[in-house]
């Protein structure tokens, strides 16, 4: 029975606890905002500190309005009001709107206020409900090491329940003590370890310039984290570049694999090669057009519509050129590449009279817009996706050599053209069809390039050289040396890149290139055997 | 190898142990031929059973993955390069007859001709006199001196063979690599080919490549057959002609 | 009996003979059209026409160069506008040099770009530019070195054909990127200009207008003399003999690369003269003359007038450039890429040979004919 009562006494304290403690913060958020009345210093000090303390969840526009000086009070009425941005008069303890009485006094801050202002508005942001706002206080915080924060942290990191948040709190708080002089030092110890595990740019600066007269274990543990993070900072900014690297590398595959085919079957290098990617480009402009004015929603599938058509655009234009031109200049590799020249400022001065000399706006869908983040690296999804869609070119590329009719003939034709021509093989046909699969890639490329680079009559002239250096460096007649060729020349540039700077990492590329010719002139995957000599 | 004797063989040419693999094909398979000076011997086989190969490597167009390659005893010719190898002393003529078709037959001679091959040496160059005879006795052996101001291009097959023979009688070397001579070649022509040879043979080493049995039968030298990248019978051609193996894989009955 | 005649009547034949008649008499009769006639004659050249002119030759000059080392070695270089504009650059820094006090900045030593940049003093290569004879040797030096390392590397590598041309075309658009930076000390974007003096003649002047259009020509006319004489010797055998089976020419044991590097460089050189001669004239030398296009412009000028003749790479390149500048200055400017493009396709298509070419194989032909009618049938191809 007893023992009843006592449970029940128990049930009852709590009961009247989570009753009673909104009524007690109620009432203390009421007297702390009346305090605002008195237009007294000491006074509005005391209704800052209330305010913040109380936990009301108008504490932070409240706090805010001060700050931006929007806070007004009626001595009279003793009630105080909050201008809102809009202009509208706001009931400070409600929210409400209310007409505005006259003879409304601003609240004066005066700069030890001020203080006390920012340090609320710190802490008030840590409790906000919006996890995203918690987060971004508890950073800016990291960053101020302000130790008068340091409370509220405590408090907020009680409450805390999200992961990253909870992390994001903890660093903040072991950036203040490890800065605070009179922390413990055990405190400080742990605090290094959690900076050490944060371990970016900002935790490398947090662990640098301690106070002076820390203890010199503190120190010591301080200058391994340093080391470590930098360490690690190293490996991610060459993950970084890895990343750039495989992304550069990917567009240069792009470019080049159709070049690689063509100068593999027919030995002719098609200078009109980038103005089929810039067809292609154009391409996906075009239905991008006509999705904007006819039926927006089917946007995000503009892409898909556009491949193969620039696929067909693009094959159609090649095998045209080929029937028409190249065809006729067989066996004379030089002239085709000055013919193929010719053709290249005609179509790129085709698409500047019909489109207009500048940059053509080409949207992304929604599924290649944004980015998120690995570890300490942004990846963006338009290059992640290029990556992807490149990959699986490739591999279709591969199947239709591997196993298709034209595949068969047309690696017959690239290892001996007089053998494949007198086992029957239409060597002509190979060419042409060749020559548009070329081409159609090209135009592919053009889809996926037009995301992320300008879409203008130049676009194709960039990729020429370099495409041909990936088919050179990767041996001709092997698309696993393009692959290789393009992600290797594309790594080694971005590698280059922050130490030379761009230029002259395609130069340092270039002279490369020369000299690895003396070694293998051939390229890394070349073909060998009598038929090679030509 | 590492230490090379001054003369290591008293061979013209001599070649031990020679192996090359294009991709993984055998073309050469440890392959051993000893030519001594002012010998000419013949090479027979199949296709592909590496007998233009086995000249590529002599002239240094591909290098070996293995072997020796030695010529008169001193030089290793497997570390030189074309130009070097033929400045040695070592001449060829293509299977495929290939001539200088914008230069005229005059031009290709003296392009060929014995001279001093160096850039500069030739930026200021007037035939001398000797050299115009040479010239006009090469022109009076292949029989072309009606025709020397021809464009090369404009000669038929059998005259640009001949053109070829001419050009390795200019360049005067020690040892000859005849690929396929008498190939498009009329009967007379052979026969004429054949007594050339046998004329040069006189002062110079001779290898000669060639599927016309009826040829090599005139040429009545010992007989080397490749197959498969090795030797597979040497001798006189009555002896070849007759080995079992040879009759299997190139002669066929 | 052989037909041998002395080295001299080989280089300088009729042709030969008739070009530099032609060379010579526009070197004279130009300016003395503009400097003696009054400006109401029919016949008076204005002075922008002599520096147009002036222009050609130069262009011309580089045309020929190239088809030095294309028509008669097989070297397609897509890179040729490089040397150019390096020879370009040599005599830029001269020029700039010239200007002293009187740049916007008035600094005695450092050009006005360095100024700007904030430079305090002159890089080390720029050193020895205001000399003259310093800046013409660097003229010949700085393309002759670049090619020479280049060709040592290209060539011992046995990169032939295509390769080359298009490694040729990286290496001037690698070039172009490096000239554009301003910490080249090049004056990066706007190039070098701004020009006053050559040789304390004002560059503007039309009397300098005139000695620099009579330059031109005689750097034309000794260069055809000196390529020539190079293509009539033994040395041209070869060269020819190189471009139409390269590996047959080892094989009878001439070092081809050698061969190559030397005119290579050589040609190099030509087109670095070139381009000295025409900055003054045109004023200005910036980082587009490296742009890849200029360099194979320059291939279908020697294309049109017939590679491997010489006289045609000149004919062409003034034909072509006065086609250029007829429709860029009218209405038609933008068609001018359509039919240059089309220029492109049909020359390589319906006019290999090119016009100077087409005109000699026809003529030999013919002889040829003429020949077997007159009964010489032993002559007549077998085919």
């Amino acid at each position: 029975m007893i023992r009843f009562c006592k449970v029940l006494a128990a049930l009852l304290l709590a009961i009247g606890c989570t009753f009673l403690a909104p009524s007690v913060r109620a009432q203390s958020f009421d007297e702390a905002l009346q305090k605002f009345t008195t237009d007294s210093f000491s006074d509005t000090g005391t209704a800052i500190e209330g305010i913040a303390a109380s936990g009301n969840p108008r504490a932070a526009e409240i706090i805010g309005a001060l700050q931006e000086g929007r806070l007004f009070f009626h001595p009279e009425a003793r009630k105080v009001y909050i201008r809102s941005a809009d202009g509208r008069t706001l009931d400070a303890a409600t929210g409400n709107a209310v007409n505005e009485p006259s003879g409304l006094k601003q609240v004066r801050l005066i700069n030890r206020l001020r203080g006390m202002v920012q340090a609320a508005m710190g802490s008030l942001t840590l409790q906000s409900p919006n996890p995203q706002r918690r987060f971004d206080a508890a950073q800016a915080v990291f960053k101020s090491r302000d130790a008068a924060a340091l409370p509220a942290l405590q408090g907020a990191l009680a409450r805390e329940t999200e992961t990253r948040v909870r992390n994001a709190l903890a660093e903040a708080r072991a950036a203040i003590i490890l800065h605070s002089p009179d922390a413990k030092e055990t405190d400080k110890i742990d605090a290094i370890s959690v900076l050490r595990e944060r371990g970016d740019q900002e935790a490398l600066a947090t662990l640098s310039g301690l106070p002076a007269g820390s203890p010199p274990s503190v120190v010591k543990l301080a200058a391994d984290a340093r080391s470590s993070i930098e360490y690690r900072l190293a490996i991610w900014a060459a993950v970084q570049n890895a990343w750039y690297g495989l992304s550069l590398g990917s567009v240069l595959l792009l470019a080049a694999i159709g070049l690689a085919i063509t100068f593999g079957v027919m030995g002719v290098i098609n200078m009109a090669h980038g103005e089929m990617v810039m067809l292609g480009a154009y391409t996906t402009f075009v239905v991008q057009e006509i999705i904007r004015a006819h039926n927006p929603a089917l946007f995000d599938y503009s892409l898909a519509i556009a491949v193969p058509l620039a696929f067909m655009v693009a094959g159609a234009v090649g095998i045209l050129i080929e029937r028409g031109i190249i065809r006729f200049l067989y066996g004379r590799p030089l002239e085709t590449l000055l013919a193929t020249w010719g053709i290249s400022l005609i179509l790129q001065q085709a698409v500047r009279t019909y489109f207009g000399p500048t940059n053509k706006e080409v949207g992304n869908p929604t599924w290649m817009s944004g980015a998120f983040e690995v570890g300490h690296i942004t990846i963006t999804y338009n290059r992640l996706w290029i990556i992807v869609f490149t990959l699986a070119v490739f591999v279709a590329l591969l199947a239709l050599l591997r196993f298709t009719r034209i595949g068969l003939e047309m690696r017959a034709v690239t290892q001996n053209r007089t053998m494949a021509a007198s086992m029957g093989i239409r060597t002509s046909r190979v060419d042409a069809l060749t020559f548009g699969l070329g081409s159609g890639i090209a135009g592919i490329a053009g889809v996926a390039l037009s995301q992320i680079d300008n879409v203008s009559p130049n676009l194709g002239q960039g990729y020429i050289i370099d495409s041909f250096l990936v088919v050179v460096f990767g041996g001709v007649g092997n698309l696993w040396g393009t692959l290789v060729g393009a992600f290797t020349l594309g790594i080694a540039n971005k590698f280059l890149e922050p130490f030379a700077g761009a230029v002259l990492a395609k130069i340092a590329i270039l002279v490369f290139i020369i000299l690895f010719m003396q070694k293998r002139p051939r390229g890394l995957f070349a073909l060998k055997g009598r038929a090679v000599e030509a | 190898m590492s230490e090379m004797d001054p003369r290591l063989t008293t061979a013209q040419l001599y070649l031990n142990g020679v192996s090359v693999s294009f991709d993984g094909f055998k073309a050469l398979n440890n392959l051993a031929l000893t030519v001594e000076p002012g010998e000419m011997r013949a090479i027979i086989g199949p296709n592909g059973a590496g007998k233009t190969t086995m000249m590529d490597v002599i002239t240094g167009k591909t290098r070996p993955d293995d072997g020796d390659v030695i010529f008169e005893g001193t030089r290793d010719l497997t570390t030189l390069d074309e130009a070097t190898i033929a400045n040695l002393g070592i001449g060829r003529k293509f299977q495929k007859p290939t001539v200088f078709e914008m230069h005229s037959v005059e031009d290709n001679l003296i392009l060929a001709l014995k001279a001093d091959r160096r850039a500069f040496a030739n930026l200021r160059w007037s035939e001398t006199a000797p050299e115009m005879e040479r010239i006009e006795s090469i022109l009076k052996t292949i029989r072309m001196t009606a025709t020397r101001h021809r464009l090369a291009g404009s000669l038929s097959h059998g005259q640009k063979q001949w053109l070829e023979i001419g050009m390795l009688l200019a360049q005067e070397p020690k040892l000859l690599l005849v690929d396929e001579p008498v190939a498009g070649m009329t009967d007379a022509e052979t026969h004429q080919t054949a007594e050339l040879l046998k004329e040069i043979n006189r002062e110079k080493t001779v290898i000669v490549v060639e599927h016309d049995m009826t040829f090599v039968r005139a040429l009545g030298v010992k007989v080397t057959c490749l197959h498969e990248g090795s030797v597979l019978a040497e001798g006189s051609i009555d002896q070849v002609s007759t080995d079992e193996r040879v009759i299997e894989v190139y002669l066929g009955r | 009996m052989a037909r041998r005649n002395a080295p001299i009547i080989r280089t300088l034949d009729k042709g030969a003979m008739a070009f530099l008649f032609l060379v010579a008499v526009a070197a004279i009769a130009i300016p003395a059209a503009n400097l003696l006639l009054p400006p109401s004659s029919p016949f008076h050249v204005p002075t922008y026409l002599v520096a147009l002119f002036g222009k050609y030759v130069c262009y011309a000059l580089l045309a020929l160069s190239i088809d030095l080392i294309w028509g008669y070695c097989g070297i397609l270089s897509l890179g040729h506008g490089a040397f150019f504009a390096l020879g370009g650059y040599a005599m830029g820094m001269y020029l700039m040099r010239q200007i002293g006090t009187r740049g916007v900045y008035a600094d005695p030593i450092l050009p006005d770009f360095m100024v700007f940049l904030n430079w305090k003093e002159l890089p080390v290569f720029w050193y020895g530019f205001q000399h003259f004879p310093y800046a013409m040797l660097m003229v010949l030096l700085a393309p002759g070195a670049l090619a020479f390392v280049f060709g040592w590397f290209a060539f011992r590598s046995r990169v032939t054909g295509v390769y080359l041309s298009i490694i040729t075309q990286a290496m001037t658009f690698a070039l172009m990127l490096g000239f554009f930076r301003n910490n080249f000390g090049f004056g990066g974007n706007n190039g070098l200009t701004d020009f006053k003096d050559i040789l304390g003649f004002n560059v503007q002047a039309q009397s300098t207008r005139n000695a620099l259009f009579i330059a031109s020509c005689i750097a034309l006319a000794l260069c055809f003399i000196v390529c020539r004489a190079l293509v009539t010797s033994k040395f041209g055998k070869v060269l020819v003999a190189i471009r139409d089976a390269e590996s047959r020419t080892r094989f009878l044991g001439y070092r081809v690369e050698s061969y190559k590097l030397f005119v290579w460089t050589l040609s190099a050189c030509m087109a670095g003269i070139a381009g000295a001669l025409y900055v003054p004239q045109v004023g200005i030398i910036n980082p587009s003359e490296f742009a890849p296009g200029n360099s194979i412009e320059a291939v279908i000028w020697v294309a049109v007038g017939g590679r491997g003749t010489l006289t045609g790479a000149v004919l062409g390149a003034i034909l072509v450039n006065y086609a250029k500048t007829t429709f860029t200055s009218g209405f038609l400017a933008e068609y001018w890429l359509f039919l240059l493009g089309g220029l492109f396709i049909a020359v390589t298509l319906f006019l290999p040979r090119g016009i100077v070419g087409t005109a000699s194989h026809w003529w030999r032909e013919r002889r040829d004919r003429d020949d077997a009618v007159a009964g010489d049938a032993a002559a007549r191809p077998a085919e």
